[in-house]
């Protein structure tokens, strides 16, 4: 037991958890600034809406799978030294080869699920391709690729007449069909869960993530081919001298980030839920993957808590209003975000504090730190114009009020269109 | 007033399963040179953080001219006049040598850099010492030796008269470390002390009033260097006997193992070959030693045949095969060894734990993996024979940290991984760079007990007393090529200086036996 207290494990999950802590004291000074009179009830309501009812639960998991899987993406990436910032792109990709052959081409979902995978790991491989052979910071051409993506989807969905949702019945055309109507065999199955939860969100994606998470940790872990890419990612000239073949790994690597990223989309969208809007701005959910593979310290198992975490605050943060601004919530989270980039820092604080010993304990964070000064502006670019810094966009129930009536919106009007984002309402 | 300067008593500092410093005492005089002597991990780089305020140390306390101070961290010890060079140089590469040196201590008026007083400053300083430095020059353009001088200004400038030197020939050409030696004797004069942190016994007996040697964290004593000898030296630093030659008896060359045939290999500075048709034969049995002075083409030249990089004309052939254009892992599998010159670069992957380090060459074969999943209790098992049988030294055996072991273990563990895989040819490059006697007499042993169980050896060395004691063939490099081809027994050091530094060169150069 006292080993444990020493172990790399537990100052990973201390810091984590440290930094939560601050975010919500820092969330709580914020309820009590704008609103005093509701900031207990506030602060409760982030602590506990999550597991109020069986139908949050279900909301909390719902969200979380696409987000396990982008964390996963990027936190595979962190592990082989690569910073994929691309995750977005490759979600967005995945998401439009899922619904492509579910819609277009009436497939099964579960192919519609690796064509996800298939097109997230080719916008992961282009990037990877060009670190390899030329040498091309993979940060910059997986930026590229975010918004080639984007707009690349965009473009064929808008001339895809099938594709779209006026086609299957539906008055508007800016985005696509509803699965429900246009191919019901394509939603992922709900295997009785909805029923047991009583959502209609709620389906099998949240265990088809964690045994992907399972298998990445038992692949960086338990095989050869995770101790050659974590080795080229710890020491590129080190795994060239042991005679790995280090460009490989990294396409590969990028291929698996890419892959990962891609089922991520293609969950989300097939879980009959949302559909996929034609909008201007990058997909947050792919940069979301950034703090919660930090927060899970590049482990598939923290990443699996983290993105619940995250998921699980994002419901919290629903039932704050009407007595509170929905943004406030993006704010604590943001908060809670910025200070898990600090947990690296803490990390090693705490290193030292228990081990009284000054060796690296983040190393897998290494990348992280070099690329964050990329990875916030980038971020926040997709906060500002979706009006959901971190938000997970969610397709928001009929009941519920929708992001434009909240009365205290500070997003301008004209960009209430696009905040809607790829939430369509079901 | 104290006879001493600074007087550390009793310094205790412990470390998790570890004691760096057992109740250690170091009284340094006004205006000497003291010497602090130990093998790689005897606790003299704790010893002396703890002086620089780096860490605090348990027991014992630190006394500047006789009385007591708590020195927090590092700018306490400047505010003591206590400055360091440290052995990994701290400077801004982008910067040019005025900015490094007055980095921290701007002079400054309403917040404007009045560099133009600092410049003077620097220029009296280095005039005053004979250290020649150009105050415009960008750290990035000077050569590692200008970057100690820019070091050491940096403490003459803030007025520092206790300077701390954390093994400054480590990095330096022989004529450097005889400019320094004469820099130190000068600093001496002056009136300033100096601790002078080192394992080379020569230096000591240059240049050292003093000498105190630590060994595995405790304190062995301290010794007049005029009354000592090195033999006496080494025998308190590693506690035996050290054999300063090495044992070897005469075996005659078996068959060729290796030959390379005019291999170039192109620069990555300049657009000259770096190497330029070098043809050399190792046969087993043989240890051919390629001398030179450093960047005339040996590190090229092994990353060439390696496999580190392409070269761009030339054949390879072991044991018969050609392997001109064979990757690593199958030159490897061939029976190539390699024992890289920056072990930090490429000999380990630090991060990685002693044995997942110790398997980096074979983590691949059969016995330590089954289909794609590493097979944990091999690399254990293995591991552990190889820091059993080599002697690795290290906190929590296999599952230590790689960064965290002393640089001798590290070192000894890829002797250790490099000679387990049975090579055919070992390729060893400097591999006693920057090791302390007692680690240096073992690494010669192994190489000459390689070659006596009829191995082929290539070893790169530019420690002139290595290529002369281990080497049983020396091949000279000079500006990529090879100038010329002698028999240790029948060759002077001078001789081969003048090989190494081009004045001479044997015509029909070449490296055959």
């Amino acid at each position: 037991m006292k080993n444990f207290f020493k172990s790399k494990t537990f100052i990973s999950i201390l810091a984590s958890v440290l930094s939560i802590v601050a975010g919500l004291i820092i969330g709580f000074i914020l309820l009590i600034v704008f609103n005093p009179p509701y900031a207990l009830g506030g602060l409760k309501s982030i602590a506990t809406a999550g597991f109020s009812r069986a139908d949050k639960l279900a909301k909390v998991l719902y969200q979380a799978a696409p987000l396990i899987m982008t964390g996963l993406s990027v936190g595979f990436a962190f592990k082989t030294g690569l910073f994929n910032i691309g995750a977005t792109g490759q979600y967005t990709v995945g998401a439009f080869c899922a619904l492509v052959c579910g819609i277009q081409f009436q497939l099964p979902w579960w192919v519609c699920i690796l064509a996800a995978m298939i097109g997230g790991a080719i916008w992961g491989f282009i990037p990877g391709i060009c670190k390899a052979l030329f040498n091309v910071n993979e940060v910059i051409t997986s930026i590229m690729f975010n918004w080639l993506g984007l707009f690349m989807v965009n473009l064929c969905i808008n001339n895809m007449p099938k594709m779209l949702a006026d086609f299957w019945g539906a008055s508007n055309k800016d985005r696509t069909g509803a699965l429900a109507s246009a191919n019901p065999s394509a939603i992922i199955p709900k295997a009785g869960l909805d029923k047991l939860l009583g959502s209609n969100y709620m389906n099998i994606s949240i265990f088809l993530t964690i045994g992907i998470a399972i298998l990445i940790y038992v692949i960086l872990e338990k095989m050869t081919f995770g101790y050659e890419l974590k080795a080229c990612g710890f020491n590129k000239d080190a795994s060239i001298y042991a005679g790995i073949n280090a460009k490989r790994n990294i396409v590969l690597s990028m291929v698996i980030s890419g892959a990962l990223a891609g089922i991520g989309g293609g969950i989300y969208y097939l879980s009959g839920t949302a559909q996929y809007t034609i909008v201007k701005s990058l997909l947050s959910m792919g940069f979301n993957g950034i703090p919660v593979a930090l927060l899970g310290a590049s482990s598939p198992i923290g990443i699996i808590f983290a993105a619940i975490f995250i998921s699980y605050i994002q419901v919290g943060g629903e039932a704050l209003q009407p007595e509170y601004a929905k943004e406030i919530i993006d704010i604590i989270i943001a908060v809670i975000i910025y200070l898990s980039a600090f947990s690296l820092l803490v990390k090693n604080i705490l290193g030292r504090f228990f081990k009284g010993d000054t060796s690296n304990v983040n190393d897998e964070g290494a990348a992280a730190i070099k690329a964050a000064p990329v990875a916030v502006p980038a971020g926040e670019k997709s906060g500002e114009s979706a009006g959901e810094p971190v938000g997970v966009p969610v397709g928001e129930p009929a009941g519920e009020p929708a992001p434009g009536d909240t009365g205290e919106k500070a997003v301008p009007v004209s960009d209430a269109d696009v905040n809607k984002e790829e939430g369509g309402d079901q | 007033m104290s006879d001493y300067v600074i007087e550390m008593l009793n310094i205790t500092k412990r470390f998790p399963g570890i004691i760096a410093n057992d109740n250690i005492t170091l009284q340094l005089k006004k205006g000497e040179v003291h010497a602090l002597l130990g093998e790689n991990g005897a606790g003299k780089s704790t010893l002396m953080s703890v002086l620089f305020g780096l860490y605090q140390p348990e027991e014992g306390c630190i006394k500047k001219n006789g009385e007591v101070v708590k020195i927090n961290d590092p700018n306490d010890a400047n505010a003591l006049h206590i400055g360091m060079v440290h052995q990994h140089f701290k400077l801004v590469e982008c910067f040019t040598v005025l900015d490094n040196i007055i980095l921290g201590v701007e002079p400054n008026k309403m917040g404007f850099l009045q560099k133009k007083e600092a410049r003077q400053k620097v220029i009296d300083l280095s005039e005053k010492y004979g250290l020649k430095v150009d105050p415009d020059a960008l750290i990035e353009d000077i050569s590692v030796g200008m970057q100690q001088r820019v070091e050491i200004l940096k403490m003459l400038y803030r007025d520092n008269e206790i300077l701390i030197f954390d093994e400054p020939t480590a990095v330096l050409t022989p004529q450097e470390i005889d400019e320094l030696m004469e820099i130190m004797r000068g600093f001496k004069a002056e009136g300033k002390s100096i601790l002078f942190i080192t394992h080379k016994l020569n230096e000591i007996m240059a240049v050292a009033d003093r000498c105190t040697v630590l060994r595995k964290g405790k304190y062995m004593g301290t010794v007049n260097v005029a009354e000592t000898t090195k033999e006496e030296l080494s025998r308190m630093m590693v506690g035996r006997n050290v054999n300063f030659k090495v044992d070897k008896k005469d075996i005659l060359p078996g068959k060729l193992v290796f030959k390379a045939e005019h291999v170039s290999v192109p620069s990555k500075l300049h657009k000259k070959n770096a190497v330029n048709d070098v043809s050399l034969e190792v046969h087993a049995g043989e240890i051919v030693c390629l001398a030179g002075i450093e960047g005339n083409g040996q590190t090229e030249f092994v990353q060439g045949i390696t496999g580190l990089t392409k070269m761009s004309e030339g054949r390879l052939e072991l044991l018969g095969k050609d392997i001109t254009n064979a990757s690593i892992r199958e030159k490897s599998k061939m029976g190539m060894s390699h024992i890289p010159e920056d072990r930090h670069k490429h000999g380990l992957v630090l991060d990685y734990s002693l044995e997942e380090n110790l398997v980096l060459q074979q983590y691949w074969e059969p016995r330590f993996q089954h289909h794609g999943f590493i097979d944990k209790k091999a690399v254990r098992d293995y591991a552990e024979k190889l820091i059993d049988e080599f002697d690795v030294r290290s906190g929590q055996g296999p599952i230590t940290t790689a960064r965290s072991m002393s640089g001798g273990n590290q070192q000894n563990a890829i002797i250790a991984r490099e000679i387990s895989k049975e090579p055919e040819l070992l390729v060893a490059v400097q591999p006693t760079r920057g090791l302390d006697v007692g680690a240096i007499e073992y690494i010669h042993k192994q190489l000459v007990r390689e070659r006596d169980e009829g191995k082929a050896v290539l070893l790169v060395s530019l420690e002139l007393d290595e290529v002369m004691n281990v080497s049983d063939r020396i091949l000279v490099m000079y500006e990529g090529e090879i100038v010329g081809e002698f028999d240790p027994k029948q060759v002077t050091v001078q001789e081969l200086g003048l090989y190494m530094a081009g004045a001479r060169r044997q015509t029909g150069k070449g490296g055959r036996a």
